[in-house]
């Protein structure tokens, strides 16, 4: 298991502009993610690791101090929905 | 971009019922009794105005099903228009007519997802039950195939009386193929389902049996951390309180039939009811206007007892159909549902179900022959 998290095979993370939000599609099913769920989501490609995406993050938002906490929180909640995979 | 209107959100999910056409027969069919008869079918450039239409509506989810979708040649090219338009693109079909090549040119074209519906574990009974003899075979390849070709694998099985027992081998025979998700589909008793239900609906003790199963395996799949996922639609019949069906009238559905018929779900066109057509009027117009998708939103409509009801924002009175099915009026409460006086119509099936002895060669079968016999009588 790497530390370089990508989407599972079939999942579709888009924006959708009737929703104002992000949603992660998949095979009949489709959840509206709130807005740092989809800011998360959104650095995970399958090329970044957990740590840069940590870091790019927090670049994002420095007003937000440190975000190691609540993003391994939904990794780990995404990573339990077999959401993502750590190939 | 239009948002939501009197409360009303848009329509998230499209189901495009490209054709009504299809090499099997499944007894449990929910295609109308009458299809036969309605053979008219949207052009190609019809149906890529449809899901332009939908898309800009906000629908994100599509769906191709029909009958067998894979009889309609455009198939390509209407994944390939669904595709660009940004849809999450699923295609439901029995395997039949799919071949390595075509599943690898729809994987080209964009297509997100390939489910395939089974009838049961072992041949003998998959294909007495499909009306088809070479239909199991085929659908091991074609599962073996969308797999090979990167899909999620999704495996879809219709469950009733005669194949409720084989769980745990329908279980081990989707985690030999490395199935993503399986759906355990108890028939809904729509259209042939309804016609055949004496034949189909499993007792008690079966369903209570076939959970005990899945729950067992689903266990197991969990100690395994197995990310196999399993979804069992248990019948409604043996539940108090109905589903809120659809999430409720024209909220997040919209299914389009083969001729253009627009409808709230996949079986409402058997109510009484005058649905619109997309080749009369715009989908917006449909989905906002047209006095067929408001005729059951809010809860005006409702009789007792689901007008004094404090349930009612949760169930929205249960299935139109199963109401216009079991009581002849379409507003009355879903019989399912405890409350309603004609809850003993469910009680009469359950008994029913306890001492059926339809065998599976008495069901009738969904073929062109039937549907006109059973329609002109
Ligand atoms: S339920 Fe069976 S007969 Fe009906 S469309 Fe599906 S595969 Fe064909
Ligand atoms: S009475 Fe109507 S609203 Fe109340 S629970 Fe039953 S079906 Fe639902």
């Amino acid at each position: 298991m790497s530390n370089i998290p990508r989407l599972r095979r079939g999942f579709r993370f888009q924006w959708e502009p009737a929703q104002q939000s992000h949603v992660l599609l998949y095979p009949e099913g489709m959840v509206r993610l709130n807005g740092s769920a989809g800011a998360i989501l959104a650095e995970v490609n399958g090329a970044r690791s957990r740590a840069e995406i940590i870091e790019s993050l927090e670049r994002q938002f420095p007003e937000a101090g440190s975000l190691a906490g609540d993003v391994d929180e939904f990794l780990t909640e995404a990573t339990r929905q077999h959401w993502i995979e750590w190939p | 971009m239009n948002g939501a209107q009197d409360g009303v959100g848009p329509p998230l999910w499209l189901l495009a019922e490209l054709t009504y056409r299809c090499p099997l027969q499944c007894p449990y069919c929910s295609n109308p009794l009458d299809y036969a008869d309605q053979d008219r079918e949207l052009s190609t450039e019809q149906w890529l105005d449809v899901l332009r239409q939908g898309r800009a509506m906000g629908a994100a989810q599509l769906g191709f099903s029909g009958g067998e979708p894979l009889v309609r040649t455009d198939l390509p090219e209407l994944i390939a228009g669904a595709r660009e338009l940004g849809y999450y693109t699923n295609l439901i079909t029995s395997g039949l007519g799919l071949t390595e090549a075509k599943v690898q040119a729809f994987a080209d074209a964009g297509l997100d997802h390939i489910q395939v519906s089974f009838q049961a574990s072992d041949p003998e009974l998959n294909n007495a039950v499909a009306g088809s003899r070479k239909a199991f075979d085929q659908k091991l390849a074609m599962a073996r195939a969308v797999k090979d070709a990167g899909y999620p694998m999704v495996l879809n099985f219709v469950i009733h009386r005669h194949n409720i027992h084989q769980m745990a081998d329908i279980l081990a025979l989707c985690e030999n193929l490395g199935a993503d998700y399986v759906e355990l589909a108890t028939c809904q008793y729509y259209g042939w389902a309804f016609a055949n239900r004496e034949g189909l609906m499993p007792s008690k003790a079966q369903l209570v049996e076939a959970e005990a199963t899945v729950n067992r395996y689903r266990s197991d799949l969990l100690s395994r951390e197995h990310p196999m996922k399993v979804i069992f639609v248990t019948p409604d019949y043996y539940e108090e309180r109905p589903k809120a069906c659809m999430n409720g009238w024209g909220s997040l559905f919209l299914t389009v039939a083969p001729d253009g018929t627009a409808l709230p779900c996949h079986s409402a066109r058997l109510l009484p009811i005058d649905f619109p057509n997309v080749t009369e009027q715009s989908l917006e117009d449909i989905w906002y206007r047209s006095p067929g998708f408001n005729h059951y939103r809010g809860d005006q409509w409702m009789p007792e007892p689901c007008r004094s009801c404090d349930e009612k924002g949760k169930d929205f009175g249960g299935c139109r159909c199963q109401a216009y099915l079991l009581t002849g009026n379409a507003d009355n409460a879903d019989p399912v549902c405890g409350k309603s006086p004609h809850h003993d119509r469910i009680l009469a099936a359950r008994t029913a179900a306890d001492h059926a002895t339809t065998g599976l060669e008495e069901l009738i079968f969904r073929n062109a022959r039937n549907s006109r016999v059973i329609c002109r009588s």
